[in-house]
């Protein structure tokens, strides 16, 4: 099913939080993504000092990860990203929460929970991976060939 | 998933823009929202806490830039996610501002300039203009929106949430900027997580072995249990003196900025948790964690992880805003001496409480020792500390985890005693419980 020759392809089918196709480079954190407070949308980078992803950016990558937490600011500092150009390109989520629903709403971009296997299990940073958010697809193009999933 | 929400005659009819524009762009807002959530309904709310209308310097430089600054600007493109410019109609339902960014008094102790204060006022004017009751805290329990035990809200701070819905027992989930100002307008909120029995069973048990007494042992644990479930429901059994407001307010502020947990429930104290069967209403714990000695230590040095230099600049209570019986604490612990020149002393309140710190002489006897009693805000949130600040204490696990990743800080996290001490002598000496 490959069309990349020495890669693997991995097809998720979850349901859709925002409709809309994208895709690119995957970021993946096992924890949740902070709001208000641990971001700084200007830049696209999150800023929350015990956080994995310290220091790194998310702008116009496919952002996977469990789950939103933190500050009510969550949505607003999401939208912030969208008006800065820092925005990911698609999200990928596990758990669903008025955060999550609502940052993904208002950042316009294809976002999609409810998968059938875990994505933070299947998705390794640097994927290259495709969400359909429509149809409620996550199609994975492994980098790293036979590692996970 | 095509589904989409089932909608009211009225609800419908907001729309499809028979109310006007603003409730249509309202309504299509909330309408994505809940497809989004995956909601079947939508359930009305006659109690909105959000901050509509406001702006930081990037919001205002942005709606300027794009030729249409002003407020309904603000209100349309941000607020209401709307691609169209509408007029802001009045609120629809009670509806109150959280805190802001500036004090109306002390804005330039805060270090801002008079035209940056002045969009302030513009701005709460604005609010203030279409009814919106600018009671300018994260406490609005303490400034008089107590909701009723039961009653459906369109609640955001993330510290205010979790109280509603602990504390009182009334619903609301983490709300944003956008889904506030839409309730706002249209008086409904999705039918979801924490406003259905369901989604407010107890997910996961944190047995506590040893006496939780102080405000500090009660943000220690706070941030524990944050940390540990993230953005479920815990429900906590075991040694506790019963916690009250001041208590309370502490605990559900960490929980709710260490994880996102919205709803807790402490066996004995919480109105929906009389018995751990209430508490978890059929729903086995998916976890059970345990807080003894060793996880109160590794939480008081986590939120001290980067503090460092025991010389102390700046030391800043009321986080969440301080009740008048905190303010009166610190008048007491300070004993009539004054603030080390060396370190300066911001107390956070709302302005409701500060009219009555002001009445009680408080306000005063804080001045006198060199203190500062500010409102409608916070150190985090104005992204204002007293220059040249490198090294801040603080008696807040909230505010100690998020002052050092906006400003770059160190923060020592104490007890209220030890903060003051702190603001006495310039120098920290709180130690690990």
């Amino acid at each position: 099913m490959s069309q990349i020759a020495g890669a693997r392809t991995i097809v998720l089918r979850g349901r859709k939080v925002v409709g809309g196709r994208a895709e690119g480079e995957a970021l993946v954190t096992r924890g949740a993504v902070p709001g208000w407070g641990g971001v700084n949308p200007v830049l696209g980078v999150i800023t929350e000092v015990h956080h994995d992803l310290r220091g790194v950016s998310f702008k116009d990558k496919v952002l996977v990860c469990r789950g939103a937490k933190g500050s009510s600011g969550w949505s607003a500092m999401s939208h912030t990203t969208r008006l800065a150009g820092t925005s990911p390109r698609a999200l990928v989520f596990n758990e669903m929460t008025a955060k999550i629903a609502l940052g993904a709403v208002v950042m316009r971009i294809p976002s999609v929970t409810g998968l059938d296997r875990d994505p933070l299990e299947i998705i390794e940073t640097g994927d290259w991976v495709i969400v359909d958010g429509d149809a409620g697809t996550v199609e994975i193009r492994k980098t790293h060939d036979g590692r996970s999933g | 998933m095509a589904e989409s929400v089932r909608l009211t005659d009225r609800e419908k009819a907001m729309l499809d823009g028979r109310q006007g524009k603003a409730r249509q762009k309202a309504m299509d807002l909330l309408v994505r929202y809940a497809d989004a959530l995956g909601a079947e309904r939508f359930v009305e709310t006659r109690n909105v806490a959000g901050v509509p209308g406001s702006a930081n310097p990037f919001l205002q430089n942005h709606y300027r830039d794009k030729g249409a600054g002003g407020h309904d600007a603000i209100f349309s493109f941000f607020d209401l996610d709307s691609d169209e410019l509408v007029e802001a109609p009045p609120a629809a339902v009670p509806t109150c501002h959280l805190q802001g960014g500036a004090d109306p008094l002390h804005w330039e102790a805060l270090g801002m300039a008079p035209g940056v204060f002045e969009g302030h006022q513009a701005r709460e004017a604005f609010a203030a203009s279409r009814g919106v009751q600018m009671l300018k805290t994260c406490t609005p329990y303490l400034a008089g929106n107590v909701p009723a035990k039961g009653e459906h809200c369109a609640w955001m701070e993330s510290s205010a949430v979790i109280y509603c819905n602990s504390v009182v027992g009334a619903r609301t989930n983490t709300e944003g900027r956008e889904s506030t100002s839409a309730a706002m307008l249209t008086g409904v909120i999705p039918d979801w997580g924490l406003h259905r029995d369901e989604g407010r069973r107890g997910t996961h048990r944190v047995d506590v072995e040893l006496p939780v007494e102080s405000v500090m042992d009660w943000g220690l644990l706070g941030y524990f249990v944050g940390d540990f479930v993230q953005e479920h429901v815990p429900v906590l059994a075991g040694r506790y003196g019963r916690p009250d407001l001041v208590r309370h307010k502490h605990f559900g502020a960490s929980a709710s900025s260490s994880g996102g947990v919205e709803l807790y429930h402490i066996v004995g104290a919480t109105p929906e948790a009389e018995t751990l069967e209430t508490a978890f209403s059929g729903n086995t714990p998916v976890e059970t964690f345990r807080y003894g000695s060793a996880e109160r230590r590794a939480t008081w040095e986590k939120l001290n992880a980067n503090a460092r230099d025991r010389d102390v600049d700046y030391v800043m209570l009321g986080c969440p805003h301080a009740a008048l019986e905190q303010i009166q604490e610190a008048c007491r612990l300070l004993e009539g001496r004054r603030v080390s020149a060396n370190c300066r002393l911001w107390i956070f309140t709302s302005r409701a409480v500060r009219e009555m710190a002001d009445r009680e002489g408080c306000t005063k006897t804080l001045a006198d020792a060199g203190a500062l009693l500010l409102t409608d805000t916070c150190s985090a949130f104005a992204q204002a500390v007293p220059p040249g600040t490198k090294v801040a204490a603080l008696d807040s696990a909230k505010q100690a985890h998020y002052l050092p990743a906006i400003l770059g800080v160190q923060a020592w996290f104490g007890s209220t005693r030890d903060c003051i001490n702190a603001a006495l002598t310039g120098r920290w000496s709180g130690e690990a419980p």
